[in-house]
């Protein structure tokens, strides 16, 4: 039983990661209905710039993550505002190929500038364990979830409380009536970007001390953030975070309890979720279906 | 000079031509209205006001400018458009509609919907229900509501009385009427039904096929005969 409650805990720490990444997907689709291809890389590069910070210019850590925070917000609102705009009333398909390139362009980037070497990130909690009813529950696990939940609440205050909030919520059910009570539909569009581009930055630099940094440390993430997403809605910012944590905790006792189902196996379980939501019930579990006039 | 005034405005829907140099104009503290048959080019008028259609000539509120600018920027310099089919935010709560309304402007706006909620007192009661569970009636005021959030010199009003009960259609020109009287607010109306338009409205344009067909104050149109026998069927 104590194994069965460790398990849960660091599946729902994974599953954190995961709901942060989803909901940054969830973000940008909700908004204009495109999936940012780019979201896993352009957290790969934030944690780099968060890297850099700490391992290069001395930086201790919750210093590094904030600004990191902020510098990736500035580069997601900057990535809309240069690349996107241009191309924003071209076919989805145009736009779902341009954020395949930003995949490559920030690879490469990051591999130029920073090397593909693999490189240890620090983590912002010890690498200890706390007993809970006789439980052992590592305090990395516990810090992870924590960070995750207090920015989902804040960015729920966000949308619910405050006037810019509010602007996007409207600028994403109906562009052309909140152009018409004065919002910038486009700015609006501009900061969803920045604030998708900051969760993912959080996403990268939690998973960073397990999962090690080098370009590609995102990409088996962004298959199980896609997951997440599709498995609770992929218009749904609730499903995707309990997407996240259902899939987290779903995969760890999998891998667990049965014996095939190994490390090997994880990725394929995440797709073959996918594919199954997309099958069977395609809104996901906390989407609303989609009427489409033909 | 006129608080709107409207210089030879084309307008058009890719190849077709909607508005054929429409020209007019609208006082302080006036109401005038917009009339004419389906396809005349009523709507596309108002469109080509708050920027929603693309159109060419001079738009001038209070001395600028409107034709090349976007409908952010004409919201932003005070004019409220009321469109048709209302375009109010369904998924969103009464209260987070109004709000919205308010967008441009700075400080607080909890006195205004505290106003909005005497003006319609159903509102009051329904401030936390999604928008999009009102009835026709009451969407269409709470449309009306929100515009006039904004505190707007300028109020485009699109077929207010488009499906909804006569009783509905006549308290919401009553207190179109009312914030005319009370607070100087200008307004441009649109409306299939003349015999109502002309009663609230000081001055009217007649459309047929994007252009000013006939003109002037609402007492001598509704004594025209072929206005008489043409819009308002008697």
């Amino acid at each position: 039983m104590a194994q069965f409650f460790q398990q849960v805990v660091s599946g729902l720490a994974s599953g954190a990661i995961y709901a942060a990444l989803a909901l940054a997907l969830v973000l940008i689709h909700r908004a204009t209905g495109v999936i940012n291809f780019a979201q896993g890389e352009m957290a790969m590069f934030s944690t780099y710039i968060a890297w850099t910070l700490t391992a290069n210019h001395g930086w201790s850590y919750w210093p590094a993550f904030a600004a990191t925070i902020v510098l990736s917000f500035i580069g997601g609102l900057a990535v809309q505002r240069t690349v996107i705009r241009p191309i924003e009333r071209a076919p989805i398909l145009t736009i779902v190929i341009v954020t395949i390139g930003l995949v490559l362009i920030f690879n490469g980037l990051a591999g130029w500038i920073w090397s593909a070497e693999v490189r240890a990130f620090p983590s912002a909690f010890p690498n200890e364990t706390i007993l809970v009813g006789g439980v052992a529950i590592s305090v990395q696990d516990l810090g992870t979830i924590g960070v995750v939940l207090a920015l989902v609440l804040a960015l729920w205050a966000f949308f619910q409380f405050t006037k810019v909030g509010l602007a996007m919520r409207a600028s994403a059910l109906n562009p052309d009536a909140s152009r018409l009570v004065g919002v910038r539909v486009g700015w609006m569009l501009g900061i969803g970007w920045g604030l998708a581009a900051a969760l993912g930055a959080v996403a990268g630099m939690l998973a960073a001390p397990t999962v090690f940094l080098d370009p590609t440390m995102m990409q088996a993430l962004l298959i199980y953030a896609f997951a997440a997403a599709v498995l609770g809605g992929i218009d749904s910012p609730f499903g995707a975070v309990a997407g996240g944590l259902m899939l987290g905790v779903g995969l760890n006792l999998l891998g667990s309890y049965i014996d095939f189902v190994g490390a090997d196996l994880r990725l394929p379980a995440a797709l073959l979720i996918i594919l199954v939501v997309l099958l069977v019930k395609p809104e996901g579990l906390f989407g609303k279906p989609v009427a489409r006039r033909v | 000079m006129a608080l709107l005034e409207l210089h030879d405005v084309e307008a058009r829907y890719g190849p077709v031509r909607a508005l054929g140099g429409v020209s007019l104009e609208v006082g302080e503290g006036e109401i005038v209205a917009v009339l004419g048959a389906n396809g005349a080019g009523k709507t596309t008028t108002l469109r080509a006001i708050s920027g929603t259609v693309r159109r060419t000539g001079r738009i001038l509120l209070g001395g600028t400018n409107l034709a090349r600018r976007g409908p952010e920027t004409v919201a932003r310099l005070g004019v409220a458009h009321v469109p048709e089919g209302r375009g109010t935010f369904a998924e969103l709560t009464v209260e987070e509609n109004l709000r919205l309304g308010g967008y441009t402007r700075r400080g607080s706006l909890d006195d205004d919907v505290r106003r909005m909620g005497e003006w319609f007192p159903w509102i009051e009661a329904r401030r936390d229900q999604h928008a999009g569970t009102l009835s026709g009636g009451e969407q269409q005021m709470l449309a009306l509501a929100r515009a006039l959030m904004s505190r707007p010199k300028l109020l485009l009003l699109d077929e207010p009385s488009l499906g909804l009960a006569p009783l509905v259609t006549r308290e919401i020109f009553r207190i179109v009427r009312e914030l005319n009287e009370r607070d100087g607010l200008a307004v441009l109306v649109v409306e299939q039904n003349a015999a109502i338009a002309l009663d609230v409205a000081q001055r009217a344009y007649v459309l047929e096929v994007g252009e000013v067909a006939v003109s002037g104050p609402s007492d001598d149109l509704a004594r025209n005969e072929s206005v008489r026998r043409s819009y308002l069927g008697y």
